[in-house]
């Protein structure tokens, strides 16, 4: 069988003000597959997200993302990779399509591009031109993942994505998660919901105790 | 994408941001006249005010802009955006050129009402032609160091505990060197406190200096700054 890994952990430790909050890391991602990172608070989960985004350089062990050693390459990795935490990233006094050309601007992206990425998560028509700081939760989770699209991310790190969402938006982001399962994106999602997010997933990943203990 | 296209793009949002909360209009010109009517209540001396305007002109420019640093970072920070440049791999230098240069472009308006101010409240007068020169080059010389020393900390205390009693201890004992440059090339201008017009200019080349050096400094500086926070 033909692979493609996006990411590839072997024994990776990340140290955390002294606190191995990674320890001995295993993991390898193929492209389109979509990764469900369950486990208590404090397994290392967000860590984990944290390094393949390159925010952590590893202490020890391999970490290889999207074909480039964490170890010297954590500023290239930055800017191919998306991660989406508590927080959206948003200008709330700009529009939705102000801020996905703004995202989008920072890579060079043409406004097809943005159109492409708007119309992608169902902001085109409707919703383009309304200031963020008037749109639901929901509504904001989805302008931020147009961000993502438009700047090109090619792995999309997503933490706990449906916090802070009502039922409504927590299904508005489904829809538009399993749009984009279906477009190929490549993504590793931390989460307690483990229903939604585990039926987005193609495959499960526990981890505990700083290190990825089994793969379903 | 290079810091120059990042340092525009930095600009024109945060321009943009501000025409459209309009905050300055708003909020932070209204604060600067009521500051400068209050230093002619205070002061209620026609003579003294004369002396002292450029001095009460750069005090209030001083204490409006924490203001407006106070909500150029407000705006990162409110949904994570300052965090998610850095995460997205976006030159700091570029952000950081483009938000002083930003803070830098509001600080001239702001100033263009005080001294408009200054010329109605306190009867101030330039004095010869050559003061328009250094009257304009000092503003613009005071604007960018402000414009890039605020960016720098207000890029430190951002996501701080009470960043907004910390910004001012940090930010003012730095920006001293504006006051007192800025004040003695504007007195020279203006023809008041007995400085030459000679004088005014090597002030202004102290402002000059402080501007580059902050440039330089804070494009090291910044990235490392907003990255422990990130």
């Amino acid at each position: 069988m033909e692979t493609d890994p996006v990411v590839q952990l072997v024994d990776v430790v990340a140290v955390l003000d002294r606190f191995p909050a990674l320890a001995g890391a295993t993991l390898t991602v193929q492209r389109g597959e979509i990764v469900l990172l369950r486990g208590p608070n404090g397994a290392g989960k967000t860590t984990l997200l944290r390094l393949c985004a390159g925010l952590l350089p590893p202490t020890r062990g391999s970490a290889i993302v999207l074909g480039l050693d964490l170890s010297v390459h954590r500023q290239a990795v930055r800017s191919r990779v998306g991660l989406l935490g508590h927080s959206n990233g948003l200008y709330t006094d700009l529009t939705v399509s102000e801020n996905v050309s703004f995202w989008g601007a920072t890579v060079g992206a043409s406004s097809d591009e943005i159109a492409a990425a708007l119309d992608r998560m169902g902001l085109a028509a409707r919703l383009s031109g309304v200031p963020v700081r008037k749109l639901s939760a929901g509504q904001r989770r989805r302008t931020a993942l147009a961000c993502l699209i438009a700047r090109r991310a090619e792995l999309w790190l997503l933490d706990e994505p449906h916090a802070g969402l009502d039922v409504a938006g927590r299904d508005e982001l489904d829809t538009v998660l399993r749009a984009a399962r279906a477009a190929g994106a490549t993504m590793i999602v931390a989460s307690h919901e483990l229903d939604r997010a585990g039926a987005l997933a193609t495959r499960m990943v526990d981890v505990a105790g700083g290190q990825v203990r089994s793969a379903t | 994408m290079n810091s120059l296209e990042v340092t525009r793009l930095v600009a024109v949002k945060d321009l943009r941001i501000e025409l459209r909360s309009r905050v300055l209009i708003n909020q932070v010109l209204p604060f600067a006249a009521i500051v400068m009517v209050l230093f002619a209540f205070a002061l209620d001396n026609d003579g003294i005010l004369d002396r002292v305007a450029p001095g009460l002109i750069w005090l209030a420019t001083l204490f409006s802009m924490l203001v407006v640093v106070q909500r150029s970072f407000a705006v990162e920070a409110g949904d994570g955006a300052l965090d998610a440049l850095r995460t997205a791999g976006v030159p700091a230098q570029g952000i950081y050129f483009g938000k002083a240069i930003a803070l830098g472009l509001q600080l001239m308006v702001l100033e263009i009402l005080l001294f408009g101010a200054a010329f109605v409240l306190y009867n101030s007068r330039i004095a010869a032609a050559a003061g328009i020169g250094l009257l304009i080059t000092s503003a613009l010389a005071a604007s960018c160091g402000l414009g890039l020393v605020g960016t720098l900390y207000g890029g430190l205390t951002t996501g701080t505990k009470g960043r907004e009693s910390l910004l001012p201890l940090l930010l003012l004992p730095v920006v001293a060197p504006v006051l007192i440059g800025a004040t003695r090339a504007t007195e020279a201008a203006l023809g008041v406190g007995g400085i030459s017009m000679r004088e005014g200019w090597a002030w202004v080349a102290l402002l000059v200096t402080y501007a580059l050096l902050f440039g330089i400094g804070g494009s090291v500086a910044f990235g490392p700054l907003v990255d422990d926070g990130a």
